[in-house]
């Protein structure tokens, strides 16, 4: 990993230092970028001893959880009907499935429109990529399910609660939690072009921002902060998704002893 | 012998016992098949299972044995005729029939213990600390005591095959329908698992049907056997197995289980020619 990160940098710094080529020209070398990244006094404006750097930060996170979190409670108990009872999937398949394939920038414009302010339409067009996933692998985690899973609870005498809470959430768990990883990602993204279309503050506002204003440093500061922030932002829901399937960890730890 | 599998209906309705034989009365099941029109599995079939007997049915695979344990369990209901335990019929899958099935059903995601207390927890027909105690005396019978906190996936074929045995008997069911509940394992661990199972039964004398593609596994457990031929699936032959009790291996090479063997192998080999 460090020779990987190592000889990309280098790479980096050869290809705007000593090409012929007029494009990297404008690049900013890695040395610069770093030593602005960490100057107290930066020449841009931002660092990481500055609290505007943080604000664009704490804005773009605050606008990811939110969207993830709204993303989380609507997509899986959705997700869970559509998997569960094939009545709810008929009425609710065919809309997803044609919605789906709408690019969430192209919901900027009507966001902005119908809800107060840029501030909801942004989270609006992060959330929806982000529910689209949650709701897609929930339902790909509950159909997943062994059929006979379901078979053996009734048998047992099982309500509809008791399936709910014993066989199809714990079932499901791990592929929503591959889903959710997948919408933190996407939520990103989205995130990233819609504060640059509708934000005043932001990680992706910023990125436009500097290039509109020729502060290309703060470009590439601004870029590799989202890779950070996105790279935790998805670390965490794989610890939380590893502490509540305990049972998938137990199993495959001893398959693999046993491999070696 | 086949005179023996017609039910006569009004004496099963008629029984009073609280563990009463489970019966098919003239059943007719067909599925629709993609690429060959309507198979009919079952066409005017009765059979009644007495009561703490250990039936096995037995025929080739594919012969509709799971389609008869389906029923037997409520799983899927007849196109025509009727199936019942004791004086009820048999409507939906219920606790008092319980079928084990041929592939792993325990849950991954719960423990061993959870796997077993899972039926008397969401019937609430017992608290918490009594079911958690019967639990860990199955499975302590089943020499799982050990294994009770840990994931289905932890354990050996064998062992899971046990489980889901403790998982079914501690519902105490009327009936235990087991559908090749052995299969698939190597021949150590099946006879093995024969063994206790056996000596549950023998002690229980719970009232089984076992169905199985194997003949020896047939003939060591059997009290009855239950010779299955297909299309449509029928009893070729009832097989009372007047083997002692408590078995164990030596009685495969008795002059009485040859016997019985050979009856059924010349059944088996009528039912392919015809």
């Amino acid at each position: 990993m460090i020779i990987g990160i190592t000889s990309s940098v280098l790479l980096w710094y050869g290809l705007v230092q000593w090409t012929p080529f007029k494009a990297f020209n404008r690049l900013p070398d890695p040395l610069s970028v770093i030593i602005e990244w960490v100057s107290t006094d930066p020449d841009y404006g931002l660092s990481i001893f500055t609290k505007d750097y943080y604000l664009h930060i704490l804005y773009s996170t605050y606008r990811a959880t939110v969207a993830f979190f709204l993303a989380l409670i609507l997509g899986v108990p959705l997700g869970i009907m559509m998997g569960w009872r094939a009545n709810f999937n008929a009425y609710a398949g065919a809309l997803l499935d044609f919605l789906r394939p709408i690019p969430p920038l192209a919901w900027v414009p009507i966001a902005i429109l119908i809800l107060p302010g840029d501030e909801p339409a942004v989270i609006f067009v992060t959330f929806l990529v982000a529910f689209f996933a949650t709701t897609l692998n929930t339902l790909l985690g509950v159909r997943s399910i062994d059929p006979d899973f379901f078979r053996a609870a009734e048998c047992l005498g099982a309500t509809d609660q008791d399936i709910l809470r014993d066989i199809i959430i714990p079932g499901a768990l791990p592929t929503i939690f591959t889903g959710l990883q997948i919408a933190m990602g996407a939520a990103w993204f989205s995130l990233v072009a819609g504060e640059m279309i509708a934000a005043q503050y932001g990680l992706g506002f910023m990125i436009l921002e500097s290039y509109n204003l020729v502060q290309y440093p703060t470009i590439i500061i601004m870029m590799a902060t989202l890779g950070i922030v996105g790279y935790a932002s998805s670390a965490l829901i794989r610890v939380v998704g590893k502490k509540m399937i305990r049972w998938r960890e137990q199993a495959t730890g001893i398959g693999q002893e046993a491999e070696t | 012998m086949a005179e023996g599998a017609a039910l006569n209906t009004s004496e099963v309705h008629g029984t009073k016992s609280e563990n009463a034989g489970i019966w098919l009365d003239q059943v007719s099941k067909s599925f629709a098949s993609p690429d060959a029109g309507t198979i009919q599995v079952f066409q005017d079939l009765s059979v009644h299972f007495e009561p703490n007997q250990l039936h096995v049915v037995m025929g080739a695979s594919g012969c509709g044995k799971s389609t008869l344990g389906y029923l037997l369990a409520g799983f899927i209901s007849p196109d025509q005729g009727n199936v019942g335990l004791g004086p009820n019929p048999v409507r939906n899958p219920g606790p008092e029939r319980l079928l084990v099935f041929q592939e792993t059903a325990l849950w991954p995601w719960m423990t061993v213990l959870d796997n077993v207390i899972f039926g008397p927890k969401v019937r609430g027909d017992a608290d918490a600390k009594e079911a958690k105690h019967a639990a860990q005396g199955l499975l302590t019978k089943f020499g799982l005591a050990d294994f009770a906190d840990k994931y289905p996936d932890q354990l050996s074929g064998g062992m899971k095959r046990r489980a889901e045995i403790a998982q079914a008997l501690i519902n105490r069911p009327k009936v235990m329908i087991l559908d090749e509940p052995f299969r698939g394992l190597d021949v150590m661990t099946r006879e093995i698992l024969q063994e206790y199972y056996l000596d549950l039964f023998e002690e229980t004398r719970q009232t089984t049907v076992f169905i199985t593609s194997e003949l020896e596994e047939a003939l060591f457990l059997a009290d009855k056997i239950y010779i299955m031929g297909d299309q449509p699936a029928r009893i070729l032959d009832i097989i009372d197995v007047d083997l002692p009790r408590p078995r164990d291996f030596e009685v495969t090479v008795s002059k009485k289980y040859l016997e019985y063997k050979e009856r059924a192998i010349e059944r088996l080999f009528q039912s392919e020619e015809s």
